[in-house]
């Protein structure tokens, strides 16, 4: 199957989605990450690794400028989607996070119901002009986040009543539902069994052909399962990125390879 | 741990869990110390509070129940003429009928002591059933009128007959004139609904506390109205909108300065802002629910921020994150799970409001009004200074009802709590 890829791989030629150049952040004055540099392709599985407190999510977060909403947070540098500085003042990130979706290392369901979850975003972007184009999206979106089987009947029940992994696909499909261009993900199959976890997979697989996705794991299987490109970050610095394939086999850095290899964690 | 013995053996030391050490049962001393306080505590305040409910349950029952005389009486056209009826005879004609029962009083000399055991009201009970009905003068009707205080005491059991007569209310003769009625089957002690559906009067008998309550009313809605919004507007900008700098910090301990002013403070603020500067009526439950409200604004402040404090911060990410902007966040998420809290928050703040006596009494809401306000903006007390002017007032009819009036008052408080206590239970936190 990792052949297979890497011989799509190499055919196509993805264009960058998403491009970060001198990316620094400070939450205070912590210097959380540091001068980071990464091109993120459309059509492509990008995974960020690296120990814990690393940044992973801080730069994850700089993506959908999530991190306007913690007040000590400062972000500098430049991050442009599709060649527009996501970081300009006339850019609305509200109308940013519609395009880069978010999904949340913790399941965060809102206390509403499970078809509300999924329509929300629907409903206030005016993608669905009547109920019947809404519903069409909200089970399309269940279906794509493999979990319209175990909803179908019950989609007037609250979603925060839900298991801590059909709530966490529940968030994939409500991510999926506003369309976006750009799908982050921040661990999301912590709170996953191996079977959530595969069907998560396989959907991550399946939303590449539409959309960029982004993916922080702890992983390392994960990433090599899910991935083409991946980003090993330390210590706030990205300290290799490249080919899923190359990071795991042949990584240049020897720190990278402690780290796949079990050495620093 | 010190104290388990090694066996010897070498290996990791063992003890059993039923074995008993002085340092357990230090620890279960300090365990028991602890909760014997607890039950202490709460077994004084429950006293203290039984002692208060007990108090005022045996000085204020009797003025939930009202005695009252049944007469027939016999609307005489001579007295009663339809072409004069507000100012008809109408105390001529109950006397009559009364008299008609004491065969040992003088209608003459007597008439005026006679007159006396009714109340001075009972006249007006008799105009209200013949103006809705003018084809009864000159038939004989039934009619149940109050009783004066003074009998009203005596059939109570609160007059002492046994104490000399010139120290009492009513003398010999009066109680010999109402124990014959009483045995006739004249006197009645129904339940007083006079006291809620009555305004206040002169006379104890008759004074009831609608006045008291439709201005509470008001008072209290214009005060809701008024802090409910501004309170909320405030605490959401400040927790959800305002950045967080020394100004906003400054503003956040004002506010709880504010929430800690003594309400005199407030009624003074008011009657030289509200009634001297802006010149707004005297009395008036609108200016009392202005007062009010400018104590109840920084509780509703502070609860509401806390409430919307409360509302975990993965909501808020999770609606950022499908693209919602900041308003359509508060208002579509955080806003109605903190819904519960603040309606707490805010039904404490108005049992709070509905108990204040001080700013009401510096904005001259203790007048002596004898009517219901019909709005904001009338003349009118509310139910604390209803209680102040009748614990100011020597009869001893006014002494039950002051504290009838204040258990209707620690009802009502109990049931604004009781409901807050309802709401918060049933929207318990669902994350
Ligand atoms: N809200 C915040 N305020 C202050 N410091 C923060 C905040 N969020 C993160 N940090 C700091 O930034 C650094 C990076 O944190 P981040 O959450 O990005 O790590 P991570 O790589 O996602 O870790 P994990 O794998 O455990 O999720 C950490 O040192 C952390 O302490
Ligand atoms: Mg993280």
């Amino acid at each position: 199957m990792n052949d297979m890829r890497l011989t799509e791989r190499g055919v196509e030629t993805k264009q960058i989605k998403m491009k970060a150049r001198g990316v620094e952040v400070f939450y205070g004055d912590t210097h959380a990450i540091k001068s980071v540099d990464v091109d993120i392709e459309d059509h492509t599985v990008t995974a960020f690794i690296g120990p814990s407190g690393c940044g992973k999510s801080t730069f994850l977060r700089c993506l959908n400028r999530m991190n306007d909403t913690i007040d000590i947070c400062r972000v500098t540098g430049d991050i442009h989607l599709d060649g527009e500085d996501i970081y300009d003042p006339r850019i609305d990130p509200v109308q940013l996070r519609a395009k880069v979706g978010m999904v949340f290392q913790k399941p965060n369901p809102f206390p509403k119901s499970i078809y509300d979850n999924v329509a929300y975003g629907p409903k206030i972007h005016g993608l669905a002009r009547t109920k019947a184009e809404l519903d069409e999206i909200v089970e399309k979106s269940l279906r794509r986040a493999a979990i319209w089987n175990e909803v179908k009947d019950r989609l007037d029940a609250p979603g925060t009543g839900l298991s801590g992994g059909q709530q966490q696909r529940l968030c994939i499909a409500r991510a999926v539902a506003t369309g976006p261009e750009v799908l982050l993900m921040d661990e999301p199959c912590s709170a996953l069994d191996p079977i959530a976890t595969a069907q998560v997979e396989e959907l991550i697989d399946e939303l590449r052909q539409s959309y960029s996705v982004v993916i922080v794991t702890h992983s390392m299987q994960q990433a090599a399962r899910v991935s083409q490109k991946t980003a090993f970050f330390h210590l706030g610095t990205l300290v290799e990125f490249g080919e899923t394939s190359k990071i795991f086999t042949n990584p240049e850095d020897p720190r990278t390879e402690s780290y796949i290899t079990g050495r620093i964690g | 741990m010190a104290d388990i013995t090694n066996s010897g053996t070498g290996g990791p030391r063992k003890s059993s869990l039923t074995e008993s050490s002085a340092k357990i049962a230090k620890r279960k001393r300090a365990d028991l110390i602890l909760q014997g306080f607890g039950i202490g505590a709460i077994l004084t305040a429950f006293t203290v509070l039984f002692i208060l409910v007990a108090s005022l349950v045996s000085t204020g029952y009797t003025a939930f129940v009202q005695t009252h005389v049944t007469l027939q009486v016999f609307v005489d056209p001579a007295e009663v003429a339809e072409e004069r009826l507000p100012r008809g005879g109408f105390q001529e004609v109950l006397t009559a009928s009364l008299l008609s029962n004491l065969p040992d009083a003088d209608p003459e000399s007597d008439a005026r002591a006679v007159r006396n055991i009714l109340s001075n009201g009972a006249q007006f009970y008799l105009r209200d059933r013949i103006v809705a009905n003018p084809s009864l003068i000159g038939q004989t009707i039934s009619i149940t009128v109050p009783v004066s205080d003074p009998f009203d005491q005596l059939n109570k059991g609160n007059v002492d007959r046994a104490t000399p007569e010139a120290q009492r209310r009513v003398n010999d003769r009066e109680i010999g004139w109402f124990d014959a009625l009483d045995t006739a089957g004249m006197i009645a002690t129904p339940l007083n609904w006079g006291l809620i559906t009555n305004a206040d009067s002169r006379f104890p008998e008759l004074a009831g506390l609608r006045g008291a309550l439709v201005g509470t009313f008001w008072a209290l809605l214009t005060c809701f109205l008024i802090s409910f919004p501004i309170g909320i507007g405030a605490a959401i900008y400040l927790e959800e909108f305002a950045p967080k700098n020394k100004l906003s910090d400054f503003i956040e301990v004002n506010i709880n300065n504010l929430a800690a002013v003594p309400s005199v403070v407030f009624g003074l603020l008011a009657l030289a802002v509200f009634l001297n500067w802006f010149g707004l009526p005297r009395s008036a439950p609108f200016v009392g629910g202005l007062t009010l409200a400018l104590m109840t604004m920084p509780t509703i402040i502070i609860a509401t921020r806390a409430a919307l404090k409360a509302v975990p911060p993965s909501i808020r990410e999770a609606a950022l994150g499908v693209g919602a902007s900041k308003q359509q966040v508060v208002f579509g998420h955080v806003l109605p799970l903190a819904m519960p809290g603040i309606l707490t928050g805010t039904i404490i703040g108005l049992a709070q409001a509905l108990g204040e006596t001080a700013p009401l009494l510096l904005i001259g809401m203790n007048a002596f009004i004898t009517s219901a306000a019909s709005s904001p903006f009338d003349a009118s007390t509310a139910l604390p200074t209803q209680i102040f002017i009748w614990a100011d007032s020597p009869e001893r009819g006014f002494v039950s009802r002051t504290s009838a009036a204040i258990l209707v008052l620690l009802g009502f408080l109990v049931l604004m709590n009781g409901m807050a206590i309802y709401l918060r239970n049933k929207f318990e936190r669902r994350w």
